[in-house]
């Protein structure tokens, strides 16, 4: 990638203000041609309305915006679709029940009205193979994974003649191996001369794929169009939080106490009636923190849904102490203090509408001192949301604020107040820290690590491997519903191999030095 | 494709635009009631419009409109007697929506509620000749059962098979008036009508005129307001505090808003379903049963001109809450009265139409907000 290629996109002094904050003060942003430009953020940092913008989304309240050299004012999506400019979303825009060619098609003027559908799948399949991006056009959206079904909607854009693509987030709903796929994409695309901006938070994937980077805090850029070669991840985070980040965690020894979670041989399905777990056993002592690694959709959902009494099994059992788990209702289990913190913040975790409060008195308004009689004392309620809120750092207008206002960040701030508060003996963390900026990583992970020390189970379950491998005391590793195998030591080798399907057994010995000791 | 790129907006004459925003805050407290009256006003001028049109004169008829429904001491008590069984129907509404069960039943169980109470007296349950303190509270409760019973089957149904309640307790609406027909052509007919003989009077609530009568007061000669306005009230703050107060409220809320996070924080949904629906069923039985003893007199056909699913509407319009339902019920009883003063039927059906749609539509300014932006020639070039 060289200095001189032209530019094909220059936003300047773009501004934008929103009621109550300006999500873009004076941003510069150029983008050239055959480049990987990564846009680098914490949540709320205004990349996503800087991109919004160029897409044609929102209109800036000022500043201007070069296309090619030419100046363009986007009034909607469409009018820079025309300009060669596609954003590809973080949640897909497709119609599960058609096929890839009819979605790839939608919208468009050609096909007129006889559909001829045949001369369209070969058309895509041709600009799928140049592009390598391979997907059956005729396939219907609902049978692909979520990698193929990105690979639809760069298709879709490509087939409309965008060369520029905004990508956002796109690698957070994707396996470690469909990323690499898609990595490689992007890189012959922009061999091809497609220009892309990769809008991320993870450090690790922009050193690896950007050729430069931009970063944004709060609205303004603190690194502009920087050569990606030479950066330290280190450095990059501090541009993006304002201050040095930890990334070791200083963590005591283990001491680990008496079992608080036992699961014995579960089987359990899926929603879709497919058998989800067939055979799990592990078990959480108190004072410790047990990982469970896996590729995403390996029964790691279904695993913490059984334990928190949100799905049936089918055989086996689950106890903690002397409770047996898979019988109790589930308030029992909440009295006892076994807290979840659930993959789905915002269609499991928090209901929408309702005010913060209401939020974080989910899992013990019916208990002393909010419980009054067959009411509620409202003024206890406000007093435990109000000292919550400055105890975990919510930051929010008001308590009454619907969560449904509330930025990524903040609603998790919300849910792991209202669990850890109400948690004695064992919590089910299901992606903590999932989508969420470095900094407050950081503080989530501190507080899963100070339930450890204070005597505290916990199950961590998580697709990010560098955050098990520090967190975490032992770590299962889970494929297709079995436990392949346990570590003590972190050992990335050995878990990467049963993440693939590997029993732990079978794995041969490194000739190099090898922790002995470890026993599935 | 190149110069396409290049997109510019030359529209001449032009020289600001409106655009359409979501509004990513809160709306301010005040703009709700506001909207509220500007969606009145604009309603009354499409009305007035169509009534010109028709040849009739707005300005007179909204007079007239105004004076049979307030005008007089005597006419407010006519919409108010009007208002009571819509107060029920409201809030009956109004708790099962805020659990998002949509209970469309409200008028079967008002009907069963008229059956219920009636029963009372021509079973009979009470011997003939008790004292009305015998006869009303019984009458009361089991219209309440009755309408209860009519909410327990498709909440039951709801909760244990998944059956859609809109179709259930559409479709056990008539069936209720089936029902109520079936006694009234057979058993309970007298002489040969399709009504049943008139109640005791130890039977019937007390009514404004009642008190006339009794003290007196020529103020009060003739009213028709009953005692059923006091139950209506008294069961409108009870809800209020049930769904905003207590526990059982604030999870009817939260699975209403989200039913994973309620199951998530242990909420048996299941039961709440059919607790909802028994207890959505006994204040709108509450309803026909107060209806019958306080105005119809009598058990008889036609005793609802809808006022189930006006009910409906009613908890739509209050936002679903309880207290609110008490004035939207007081006005849409005037615009009944209204409207029989100036037309049997359709210009009043059409204006409270309108009503429903210019309030439902400015809902809209609640969520969007519209920016006026002015196009400067400097972005037009």
């Amino acid at each position: 990638m060289s200095d001189d290629s032209p530019f094909v996109v220059e936003m300047k002094k773009i501004t934008k203000k929103f009621p109550g904050l300006t999500a873009n003060d004076n941003v510069d942003f150029h983008l050239r041609k055959g480049e990987i430009h990564a846009l680098l953020g914490e949540n709320g940092a205004g990349k996503s309305t800087l991109m919004n913008i160029l897409a044609g989304l929102y209109e800036p309240n000022s500043g201007e915006i070069y296309v090619k050299g030419q100046q363009v004012r986007f009034r909607s999506p469409r009018d820079a679709i025309k300009a060669g400019i596609g954003m590809i979303h973080q949640h897909f825009m497709l119609v599960p029940t058609q096929t890839v060619t009819e979605n790839i098609l939608l919208g468009l003027d050609e096909p007129k009205f006889i559909m001829n559908l045949s001369k369209y799948d070969e058309i895509i399949r041709q600009l799928g193979i140049e592009n390598n991006l391979i997907v059956d056009p005729t396939a219907y959206i609902w049978q692909l994974s979520v990698g193929e079904q990105q690979r639809v909607e760069i298709l879709k854009m490509l087939y409309r003649g965008c060369d520029i693509l905004i990508m956002d987030e796109p690698t957070a709903v994707l396996a470690p191996q469909e990323i690499d796929v898609l990595f490689n994409t992007l890189r012959s695309m922009t061999e091809k001369g497609k220009s892309i901006i990769f809008i991320s938070h993870k450090l690790n994937e922009i050193l690896e794929i950007a050729d430069r980077v931009t970063v944004l805090r709060r609205g303004k850029v603190t690194a502009a169009d920087m050569p990606i070669e030479g950066v330290t991840k280190e450095e990059l985070a501090s541009l993006m939080v304002g201050r040095e980040v930890i990334f070791n965690i200083d963590k005591s020894a283990c001491h680990a106490g008496e079992p608080v979670l036992i699961v014995e041989n579960v089987y359990a399905e899926n929603d879709k009636g497919l058998p989800a777990l067939k055979g799990v056993s592990l078990q959480v002592c108190a004072g410790e923190i047990v990982g469970i690694a896996g590729v995403a959709g390996n029964g790691q959902r279904e695993l913490a849904e059984v334990i928190a009494g949100l799905r049936k099994i089918q055989s086996g059992s689950i106890r903690s102490k002397d409770l047996d788990l898979t019988k109790v209702p589930i308030k029992k289990a909440i009295e006892e203090g076994i807290a979840y913190i659930p993959e789905d913040r915002h269609h499991v975790g928090t209901a929408p509408n309702l005010s913060v409060v209401d939020n974080l008195i989910m899992k013990n308004y019916d208990q002393c001192p909010i419980s009054k009689g067959i009411g509620m004392d409202e003024g206890a309620a406000r007093a435990y949301a109000e000292s919550l809120k400055d105890e975990y750092d919510i930051i929010v207008p008001s308590i009454d604020t619907p969560v449904r206002l509330l930025s990524g960040g903040n609603l998790q701030r919300v849910i792991l107040a209202r669990e850890l508060s109400n948690m004695k003996s064992l919590l089910i963390a299901v992606q903590p820290t999932r989508g969420l900026d470095v900094g407050a990583i950081e503080g989530i992970q501190r507080m899963l690590l100070k339930q450890r020390e204070s005597g505290g189970g916990v199950l961590l379950i998580s697709e990010e491997l560098e955050e098990l491998v520090s967190l975490s005391d032992r770590i299962y590793v889970m494929y297709e519903g079995q436990i392949m195998g346990e570590v003590h030591d972190g050992d990335i080798r050995k878990i990467g191999l049963m993440m693939t399907g590997t029993r732990l057994e079978d794995i041969p010995e490194e000739k190099t030095e090898v922790t002995e000791g470890e026993k599935a | 494709m190149e110069k396409q790129a290049v997109i510019q907006q030359k529209r001449k004459g032009f020289h600001f635009r409106l655009q359409v925003e979501e509004r990513s805050d809160e709306p301010p407290k005040w703009l709700s009631p506001l909207l509220t009256v500007l969606a009145l006003v604009v309603a009354f001028a499409i009305a007035g419009i169509l009534i010109a049109l028709v040849g009739g004169d707005p300005i007179y008829t909204y007079s007239r409109m105004w004076k049979a429904a307030f005008g007089t001491w005597f006419a407010f008590s006519d919409s108010l007697t009007k208002a009571i069984p819509l107060i029920f129907c409201g809030v009956a509404c109004s708790l099962a929506f805020h659990m998002k069960i949509w209970n469309i039943g409200a008028e079967g169980q008002f009907f069963l509620g008229a059956f219920g109470a009636s029963l009372v007296v021509l079973a009979p349950i009470v011997p003939k000749g008790s004292s009305s303190w015998v006869y009303i509270p019984t009458m009361m409760l089991s219209g309440m059962i009755f309408g209860a019973l009519w909410g327990f089957i498709p909440g039951y149904l709801k909760a244990k098979l998944g059956v859609n309640e809109i179709i259930s307790t559409l479709m056990l609406n008539y069936v209720a008036v089936a029902w109520n027909n079936f006694f009234l052509f057979g058993k309970w007919s007298y002489q040969g009508f399709q009504m049943s003989e008139k109640f005791p009077k130890e039977a019937l609530l007390l009514r404004l005129s009642d008190i006339a009568k009794k003290y007196n007061i020529k103020a009060l000669q003739g009213m028709a307001l009953h005692l059923g306005i006091i139950f209506a009230l008294v069961t409108a703050i009870i809800m209020y505090f049930v769904i905003y107060k207590s526990k059982w409220g604030y999870e009817i809320k939260l699975t209403g808003d989200n039913p994973n996070a309620a199951k998530y924080a242990g909420i048996n949904i299941m039961r709440n379903t059919i607790l909802v629906m028994a207890l959505s069923g006994a204040i709108a039985g509450l309803a026909g049963a107060s209806e019958i003893s306080g105005v119809v007199k009598r058990f008889q056909g036609s005793i609802s001109p809808g006022y189930g699913y006006t009910g409906v509407i009613i908890a739509w319009l209050s936002k679903l809450n309880p207290l609110m339902t008490i004035p939207v019920s007081i006005f849409f009883g005037g615009l009944i009265i209204a409207g029989r003063e100036i037309q049997p039927s359709g210009i009043p059906k059409m204006i409270q139409g309108i009503i429903l749609v210019c309030l439902i539509s400015f809902d809209f300014f609640l969520h969007y907000r519209i920016r006026i932006s002015r196009i400067s020639a400097f972005a037009e070039e």
